[in-house]
């Protein structure tokens, strides 16, 4: 039934570094005295706080409500009280800080009473929808996109796939096998629900191919219709567009999502979380988190969303003095600056890796390693003189917003080039500019209808100008009743934000870089 | 914000551990088992060229950096340099005298390679650009090949070679097999004539055990990832493509696809220096296209040409149209309809 796919072009087999927690249980970690929320770590707009400081709440209570269509909703990880809502590290690679939600842990974590169960019988996709928007769900394999506004755009377009992706294909990483194997039936049953509020017609289970016991675990229970399949242990196998191509054989278009090709993916945490949310009636509070490195020992922790990342590594012991603290995989994760930083939805690891050497980089040689190995067939060597050259046409011309970041080009690069640092700091440039040329275009259509208001003025008398004035003002009212372009261009925007966001200290960082090298 | 001082923040963390030096390394070891074989049936002085054109292409390499302002101790062990030399010095007939290897040398690192910007950016293979230097300016002293079965040995090669006396050079050489074909056949001479005086035999001097050893070493590279299947089989293919439409066509005025692909420099060109990376295309197709052109080329040059061989000039030709193949050969970007 399961057989191993092909075919996505180019990838890199990295070491898996994954051995010695394949197959190991989970375990849970004390409660930190501090549980920080910050407001935006998903995609879309900031979450709006619900309560205030000073105000006692019990595990599961709402903190925070979902803004506007793309963002999420947080809730309390434990009983206690809001101490802080305020600036806080999160993880970013520049250590910026952002407006967080405090909780002090009263030790004692009482829950609320848990929402009923729906009756997966008579459940309407909207009735689902509405329970996972409820629970604070968002992509748990490192996205953070808000899955109520995947499930909903999918239903609105009728995708007939849904695919969820337990291909965990960074080095280290092992907590989606680890939750799998605890939790199969969770997830068969997140897929299940998934699959009902999109009214998907065929669902697929992607696992890699090393994953025999998760695949075991999924195997023994009833799958519902679920399909598993197998992919290579070829990163980025688990990338969204690699694995839509390897089971469909269809890609994403270029600038496109993934209901495009008629599919959604969801990740097996997520599916989990689903589950809980509407058979359990819990929101997205823990997730299981890999700490692993140089620790004394290695672990799949259960972990309150909030905790601050010192806390796990504490738990786990740090076992080099001198290393970085990798959140996320060592391939696409960030580098973390300030270890307080909190846990968030999407915190799939931590990562101690010791200190690099001393890295000597070289001119490119045009070897053409990179061209091998990238997923988005691009051609990363030319992307990376005109990057490094400035042309941000040529590079965008060469399709640099179809580079997915996922540093196959510089893992294999014999000359040691960041190069998926220059193509952040193309892209954010670029989107830089471009907001200027939109800007700019705007204040000169607003110029140039004055100009016309004022020529009319000149002719008409006074109340004739008012009229006139009041036409070109009425002009954008259409544009406020929503309609699905502008939700879809809602949508967009929100992920530009935050892509924009996550980049936002590259130039500078770019530049420091070039100096440090000469 | 703070930031470390142990280099860039950006991800990916992890690296293969592959680097240029390495590349290079394997690209030396590789070359090795051919140049043996050369030394074997061309003497020493195969040896001592190479000596001569790496320590001046060091030289030079070192001189430039130190003229740029860059740090010697990266760029000048990066291996570039070396191979670059080896090749050149491979190119070289074993008797000539030292002064021109190492012009050679010193034109390809200083006005061919760090004139455009060091490694990475020539337009041209630095070991061939250096060759034909000396293929346009000393034409005769660049076709003075030992004869086949001529006794060259130390002293004899020492002193051709440092003290520069012709006496000995001429007393040693001829032409090879591929200039000694090519006279013949110009001078309208049938190719059954000329078999029985050349030499042993037109395959002899070694020549095809030279190719093999080659041909072995650049399997290696091949097995190793260091160079891609697309160029050398691309130049094999239009090496073979041409010669047999040549011979085809006339097989009494051209030689075989086989002498052609067993003379002169045919696997050194096919696995060490027409996939140079820098001076070639790095599209897969291109890659196969750039290999199909240099083949045809020097079966052409070979045939109808002045020089002894014709890898060198075919090479630099294509090396020129490298960036034109680049841009008509890219591939087709994930989730895009066309090409361009």
């Amino acid at each position: 039934m399961s057989t191993v796919l092909r075919g996505f072009h180019g990838g890199v087999r990295l070491p898996r570094s994954k051995e010695t927690l394949q197959g190991t249980g989970s375990r849970s970690v004390a409660l930190p005295p501090l549980l920080i929320y910050p407001l935006q770590a998903h995609v879309g707009t900031p979450a709006r706080p619900v309560v205030g400081v000073g105000q006692k709440v019990r595990r599961d209570e709402l903190l925070a409500a979902p803004s506007s269509y793309v963002s999420q909703a947080i809730h309390a990880g434990t009983s206690g009280v809001i101490v802080e809502i305020a600036a806080r590290a999160v993880i970013h690679p520049g250590g910026v800080t952002d407006t967080c939600i405090v909780l002090r842990a009263d030790g004692e974590d009482r829950r609320l009473t848990p929402a009923p169960a729906l009756d997966l019988g008579r459940a309407t996709p909207e009735g689902l929808l509405a329970r996972i928007a409820e629970a604070g769900i968002v992509g748990m394999g490192g996205a953070g996109f808000p899955s109520h506004v995947k499930l909903r755009e999918g239903l609105l377009n009728a995708v007939r796939l849904l695919i969820i992706n337990a291909v965990e294909c960074e080095p280290y990483i092992a907590c989606d096998e680890c939750m799998i194997r605890e939790r199969a039936a969770d997830v068969l049953l997140g897929a299940r629900i998934l699959r009902q509020a999109l009214r998907a017609s065929q669902c697929v289970i992607a696992l890699e191919d090393d994953m025999q016991q998760a695949r075991a675990a999924l195997s023994r229970r009833d799958l519902a219709g679920a399909q598993i399949v197998r992919v290579p242990a070829i990163y980025p196998a688990g990338g969204e567009r690699q694995l839509i191509r390897m089971i469909t054989g269809a890609e994403v278009p270029a600038h496109g999502l993934p209901i495009d090709a008629g599919v959604v993916m969801h990740n097996a945490a997520t599916a989990a979380a689903v589950a809980d949310a509407v058979a359990g009636g819990l929101p997205l509070t823990e997730r299981l988190v890999t700490v692993a490195g140089a620790v004394r020992t290695p672990a799949n922790l259960r972990v309150r969303i909030g905790t601050p990342i010192a806390h796990l590594l504490d738990a786990c012991g740090r076992s080099a003095a001198d290393a970085r603290v990798i959140v996320g995989g060592p391939m696409m994760g960030t580098r973390l600056i300030d270890e307080p930083a909190p846990v968030v939805k999407t915190t799939n690891c931590v990562l101690r890796l010791p200190a690099a050497a001393e890295d000597c980089t070289m001119p490119c040689i045009r070897c053409g390693d990179c061209v091998e190995v990238c997923p988005a067939q691009l051609q990363p060597q030319a992307l990376y003189e005109l990057a490094r050259a400035g042309d941000w046409d040529g590079a965008s011309d060469l399709h640099l917003f179809d580079c997915i970041e996922c540093g196959a080009c510089a893992y294999v690069c014999p000359s040691r080039l960041p190069l998926v640092h220059y193509y952040r700091h193309a892209k954010s440039e670029i989107e830089a500019l471009e907001l200027a040329q939109r800007r700019a275009a705007e204040l000169r259509s607003r110029y140039e209808a004055r100009l016309r208001r004022l020529a009319q003025a000149g002719d008409a008398a006074a109340e004739a100008e008012g009229q006139a004035g009041s036409d070109v003002d009425a002009a954008p009212a259409p544009a406020a009743v929503p309609d699905r372009a502008a939700m879809r261009a809602e949508i967009a925007a929100a992920v530009a934000r935050t892509k924009a966001r996550r980049t936002a200290n590259t130039p500078a960082a770019a530049g420091e870089d070039e100096d440090g090298a000469r | 914000m703070q930031r470390d001082a142990d280099g860039v923040a950006s991800s990916p963390h992890i690296h293969s551990g592959a680097s240029v030096a390495g590349v290079m390394r394997r690209v030396l070891a590789a070359l090795a088992p051919g140049v043996m074989v050369s030394a074997w049936f061309l003497g020493p002085g195969v040896l001592l060229q190479i000596g001569i054109a790496t320590v001046a292409a060091l030289a030079a390499e070192a001189a430039m950096l130190s003229v740029r302002g860059l740090a010697m101790r990266p760029f000048l062990f990066d291996g570039t340099a070396i191979v670059a030399g080896v090749l050149l010095g491979l190119a070289m007939p074993p008797l000539a005298p030292w002064w021109l290897a190492s012009l050679a040398a010193v034109f390809a690192m200083v006005v061919v390679k760090h004139a455009h910007g060091g490694v990475g950016h020539n337009l041209f293979n630095p070991a061939m650009a250096g060759y034909a230097l000396l293929l346009v300016c000393f034409p005769y002293a660049m076709k003075s090949w030992p004869a086949p079965g001529a006794e060259a040995w130390a002293a004899d090669v020492l002193g051709a070679v440092f003290l520069v006396d012709t006496a000995k050079v001429d007393a040693v050489s001829g032409a090879t097999a591929l200039s000694f074909v090519r006279d013949g056949l110009r001078g309208m001479k049938m190719l059954a004539e000329l078999r029985p005086g050349a030499g042993a035999s037109l395959l002899g001097g070694g020549a095809a055990w030279v190719n093999l050893a080659f041909l072995g070493g650049g399997l290696a590279l091949l097995a190793a990832r260091v160079i891609r299947w697309q160029i050398p089989a691309g130049f094999i293919a239009g090496l073979l493509a041409v010669s047999l439409l040549l011979y085809l066509g006339d097989a009494q005025r051209h030689a075989s696809p086989l002498f052609h692909l067993m003379g002169g420099a045919t696997m050194l060109g096919a696995f060490f220096i027409a996939t140079d990376p820098v001076s070639s295309p790095v599209t897969p197709r291109g890659r196969l296209v750039f290999g199909l052109l240099v083949g045809a080329v020097v079966v052409l040059i070979r045939r109808f040409g002045q020089y002894p061989d014709g890898v060198a000039f075919a090479v630099l030709l294509m090396n020129a149209a490298a960036p034109l193949i680049d841009r008509h050969t890219r591939p087709r970007v994930y989730g895009e309809r066309d090409t361009r």
